[in-house]
């Protein structure tokens, strides 16, 4: 079973994690247009390389934000939401 | 025939230990440590099972694990493998693929049959005329399939241990303990598994004769048995590769799953056969596999033998057997001995023949069993030449003419591997990170460089620990191959296998080729070659060089099947685990049992459907009529619970919902309905104001986590000062609902239950039975009602109590059933039966719900989008009072112009109302319509009046001045 880097408790194998999405930034709902909205809600890049997902960990109630590359499935790097929402200037 | 011999230095078996066995109805006698293999050879029993196909005679093949064909049964122990099982006082043993016995094997039958049955002969055969299948499943069922299933037989399960380490060696052969060694005297944790029940490896049996090779064995022995940072589990198979570094050990006692920081893969090599008529026949056997009886288990394998050579390991075979008290009547290299090393001049030195670019073109039978073989010298293109054809009458037959590496493990970690003509096999090109190998499923051959190998790949383990020590560089793979690049021979009369679990001969690999099935993954499958119990350990190698040379291209371009966990089959004894499903009870549970009650599932709770004797139809009329007419109570403790406190409190809850919730004045409710970012309804509940930064909430009793997991998400992502409390689990909650609903509970609270001072919608802390109760005025089954919430412990003394004060008034439990029935009246909707993954407020005519004047929550933008395109509207229908016609259940469809216009959702007869009442979620393009067209089940049509909603007490005048419904009822 896969390891998860917890940004609370450390590694923890997979079963304790629940999948939170793709984790991408949302448009202005207020000033973007329906298309882009849509795109938005509906639309996801499935395409094979490093995403930045949504992952809980339950046993600690902790969100976080993984770095994972979907081609190779390793977890490059786990922030919890909180620091990487700070940090988000970095990544964008 | 095969013979016992005197005491060999290596022998695993005690001898001051006899143990008896029966055979196929014969007793015989072996000794403790034998394998049943190595008993029954050395009681001459040299013809061991059956083939799959054929039924022809086989004996020992391997003696490594993969003698698919002497599989055996023994009482409810099925497919036990000969060569590694280990004799047991007492066993009763069969094979396992005879009809009538393995001597007399009937299914021998088939192989007349043979030119019927090419490949792929079970694709083309069977299927027409159709209605002669049944009779060939029947048929094919009988034949196919290894061993007799008793389904009488106790299931079994084995323990599960779960360990850890910080370098899993998998093989203690020479590479293996020197890198397990090295990574120990570094400081890892280190565990050093392998299947055979004792350590040395190729040291047991290759190099078994080897006065060098047996100092190296003593040496690593000691030290790694005395290491206390080592743990050696012997017989343990590591039989897959998953995800970092997590490795599934199979042990007699059960699985073992184990974390690595790090993997060494040492498991070195599965010798391979070569292909030539009679391949199969008892008496020809891998080399490996004699050395192994002789040294392990002291047996002769018979008494005069060829061998069948292309690399040094044959002729170390040779002098070994001939030690053993074998007549080696010639050596048939495939090449130059010249290139082979020493030990060829040990052979010549005994006078032994060494005959050079020859090949065993056939071996001849006799009574089932080996009897001879033709030696054809080859061309300058390695193929036999009929000229000069010699025949040397022998009972044995030793190939050595290449190896494979057991690779499985690398790749499914996904290890890249490349074809390398020195050493004559596949070698790891590129390997994950935490994996390394070494020995021969790295390439390399020779003993000093296996040791040195070992010890580089354990500084480069310790190395991806962050341990740091000198690296030491990798020796090289020599300079010969060890495997020829084809020892495979075609024969005009066949029987050459390839593959000898699945009766493969060279003809049908050619077939299949021919046929169109020509990639090697298509082969496998047409051809089944790999597929059979040994899972393609001796022949999946051939099976490449074979198609390789069939299309002119190279084995990289070839390609190998995909190895998959398991490596090994594993009995499902090891896998099969506690049957544990979760279930949550409510702190009522016992209570709710003791008084009849029939439970269903919610989510992971157990909930009162309704309670008994009386069947549901009457119970749940009763319970309604209480609620009513008097007073009843449901146990809602299932309900979600979270609280949540801080400044940002009611700012996180108008952004998460869809009303504005910030604005609940303080000991008030509001309802609370919850969509996702597309605007569909994901959950609905209440939300109470405890204090100016501090709520309390309700959820649905499945939403409870998903909910709480969003609110968590909602406060970090939008940076909240907002701490949330999942109180699910703490709180139990019942609710107290009926015209009498003041009377029983007025006694037993100091919170004023007066309309003034506790209003509808109005929420009060207070005690209830002496403990501290949150108190909700709801009106979800439309009467006078009371959410009741208090902590878990105490929950049951207060349902006790309710219960108590309220006998005088004909207190009532009920229900989900009730609940279910008492809400529809009221047409109030279940989030999840009367919407679906797609119904938005709107489609829910819930639009009040939606507050777009406020400047965000989840969702607003597409239910902005959505607002005026609403597909679907939830309307109710009542069949007329005594209605006898068929009646529609939930999901039957509404049916428009033949057409597909929603469906109902709920429905139920109203005790209250005495007919047939439901909702059903229509298509809005049908307008206000009259009736709905449904159709039942059988494709029958009904008419179902609509009706507006609430079906009872429109003006929810009940709910809200109870004083009508106590007049109403008295």
């Amino acid at each position: 079973m896969k390891l998860i880097d917890c940004p609370s408790i450390g590694p923890r194998p997979a079963a304790e994690f629940v999948y939170g999405g793709a984790w991408r930034p949302m448009p202005d709902p207020d000033a973007c247009s329906d298309a882009d909205w849509a795109h938005y809600v509906f639309h996801r890049d499935g395409a094979p390389g490093v995403r930045r997902e949504l992952w809980y960990h339950g046993p600690s109630g902790t969100w976080l934000v993984a770095e994972r590359d979907t081609l190779s499935d390793r977890f490059l790097r786990t922030t919890s939401l909180a620091d990487a929402v700070a940090e988000e200037g970095d990544y964008a | 025939m095969p013979s016992r011999l005197p005491p060999q230095p290596r022998e695993r078996i005690d001898r001051s230990r006899s143990v008896s066995f029966r055979f196929e109805g014969r007793d015989y006698a072996g000794y403790v440590g034998d394998t049943v293999s190595s008993a029954l050879l050395a009681n001459g029993v040299d013809v061991l099972g059956r083939s799959f196909k054929y039924h022809r005679p086989r004996g020992v093949f391997s003696a490594a694990n993969h003698d698919a064909n002497a599989l055996m049964q023994a009482g409810g122990e099925l497919n036990l493998r000969a060569d590694v099982t280990e004799l047991q006082s007492g066993l009763d043993l069969a094979a396992v693929n005879t009809v009538g016995g393995l001597r007399r094997d009937r299914g021998r039958m088939v192989e007349w049959l043979a030119p019927m049955l090419p490949v792929g002969f079970y694709y083309k055969t069977f299927h027409k005329p159709r209605a002669l299948f049944p009779m060939w499943e029947r048929l094919i069922r009988n034949m196919a399939g290894l061993g007799r299933l008793d389904t009488a037989d106790a299931t079994q399960r084995q323990p599960k241990e779960h360990a850890f380490c910080d370098v899993l060696v998998v093989g203690a052969g020479p590479s293996g303990l020197a890198a397990a060694l090295a990574a120990a005297e570094a400081g890892a944790r280190v565990t050093l598994v392998d299947e055979q029940p004792t350590p040395g490896g190729s040291l047991e049996s290759e190099f078994g004769g080897d006065e060098q090779a047996g100092a190296i064995r003593a040496g690593l022995l000691e030290r790694m048995l005395a290491h206390p940072g080592i743990a050696f589990r012997p017989g343990a198979v590591a039989a897959g590769y998953y995800a970092d570094h997590w490795v599934p050990l199979v042990t007699a006692q059960g699985l073992v799953k184990l974390r690595a920081r790090a993997v060494i893969v040492a498991s070195g090599a599965f010798e391979q056969p070569a292909v030539f008529r009679g391949n199969d026949l008892p008496g020809v056997m891998l080399a490996s596999a004699a050395q192994r009886l002789v040294h392990q288990y002291a047996v002769k394998p018979c008494e005069r033998t060829v061998v069948f050579a292309a690399n040094p390991s044959a002729y170390r075979a040779a002098l070994d057997l001939v030690r053993a008290g074998v007549a080696v009547a010639a050596v048939a290299d495939l090449g130059d001995p010249a290139t082979r090393g020493a030990p060829v001049d040990a052979v010549k030195a005994l006078g032994i023949e060494v005959l050079a670019h020859t090949a065993v073109y056939e071996a001849r039978a006799r009574d089932g069993r080996l009897a001879g073989v033709e030696l054809r010298r080859l061309d300058a293109a390695d193929e036999p030449l009929p000229e000069g054809a010699r025949r040397i009458e022998c009972d044995g037959l030793l190939m050595s003419v290449g190896w494979a590496p057991a690779a499985a493990l690398l790749y499914q970690a996904g290890t890249r591997m490349v074809y390398a003509e020195i050493p004559g096999q596949l070698v790891p090109a590129e390997l994950p990170a935490g994996v390394f190998a070494a020995g021969r499923v790295n390439g390399v051959f020779e003993l000093q460089d296996r040791l040195a190998d070992g010890r580089a790949a354990a500084a480069e383990a310790l190395a991806h620990l962050g341990i740091a020590v000198p690296q030491a560089s990798r020796p090289g793979r020599g300079s010969e191959a060890h495997s020829h690049a084809y020892p495979i021979f075609d024969h005009p009369k066949g029987r050459n296998f390839v593959d000898l679990d699945e009766d493969l001969q060279l003809k049908d690999l050619k077939r299949a080729a021919a046929e169109g099935f020509d990639n090697i993954e298509l082969l496998k499958r047409y051809s089944t070659v790999g597929m059979g119990p040994s899972q393609g350990k001796h022949s999946n190698m051939n099976a490449v060089r074979v198609l390789a040379r069939l299309n002119g291209r190279s084995i990289d371009d070839t390609g190998t099947t995909t190895a998959r966990p398991f490596y090994h089959p594993v009995p499902v004894k090891a896998l099969a685990g506690r049957r544990l499903r979760p279930e949550r009870r409510t702190p009522m549970h016992a209570w709710h049992a003791a008084h009849g009650a029939e439970f269903m599932a919610a989510g992971h709770w157990l909930r009162p459907k309704f309670y008994g004797p009386a069947p549901q139809d009457a119970a749940v009329a009763a319970e309604v009529r209480a609620v009513r007419e008097g007073v009843g109570l449901i146990d809602v403790s299932t309900l979600g619970k979270i609280e949540a406190f801080g400044r940002d409190a009611g700012e996180l809850l108008d952004r998460a919902y869809t009303l504005r919730l910030s604005n609940i004045k303080q000991d008030r409710t509001r309802y609370a309905l919850m969509v996702d970012e597309a605007g569909v309804i994901v959950d609905d509940g209440i939300a109470a104001r405890l204090g100016e930064e501090h709520f309390y909430l309700t959820t649905t009793t499945t939403a409870a986590e998903g909910v709480y997991r969003t609110l968590q998400r909602l406060a970090a992502e939008w940076r909240l000062q907002v701490d949330l409390v999942a109180r699910t689990g703490q709180n139990a909650a019942m609710n107290i609902a009926g015209p009498l609903t003041a009377e029983v509970l007025a006694p037993l609270t100091d919170v004023d239950l007066s309309a003034e001072a506790f209003p509808f919608l109005g929420a009060r802390r207070g005690h209830v039975a002496g403990v501290p109760a949150l108190l909700m005025r709801v009106g979800f089954v439309g009467e006078l009602g009371y959410e009741i919430h208090v902590p878990a412990a105490q929950a049951s003394h207060v349902w006790t109590a309710l219960m108590e004060a309220g006998r005088e008034h004909g207190i009532r439990p009920f229900g989900v059933e009730a609940q279910r029935q008492l809400r529809l009246e009221k047409g109030h909707i279940i989030v999840g039966q009367d919407t679906d993954g797609t119904s938005t407020p709107f489609d829910a005519d819930m639009g009040w719900a939606v507050k777009f004047d406020k400047p965000f929550f989840l969702g607003k933008r597409s239910l902005q989008v959505l607002a005026d395109k609403a597909r679907y509207r939830l309307v109710g229908f009542a069949l007329p009072p005594g209605y006898a016609g068929p009646l529609p259940k939930e999901c039957h469809l509404v049916i428009d112009g033949g057409e597909i216009a929603g469906r109902v959702t709920s429905i139920g007869a109203s005790p209250s109302l005495g007919r047939v009442i439901g909702l059903a979620m229509i298509e809005r393009r049908l307008g206000e319509v009259a009736s709905l067209d449904i159709r039942v089940d059988g494709g029958a049509m009904m008419q179902a009046p609509v009706v507006p909603t609430p079906f009872y007490d429109p003006d929810n005048l009940r709910q809200k001045a109870p004083s009508v419904a106590k007049e109403a009822a008295a």
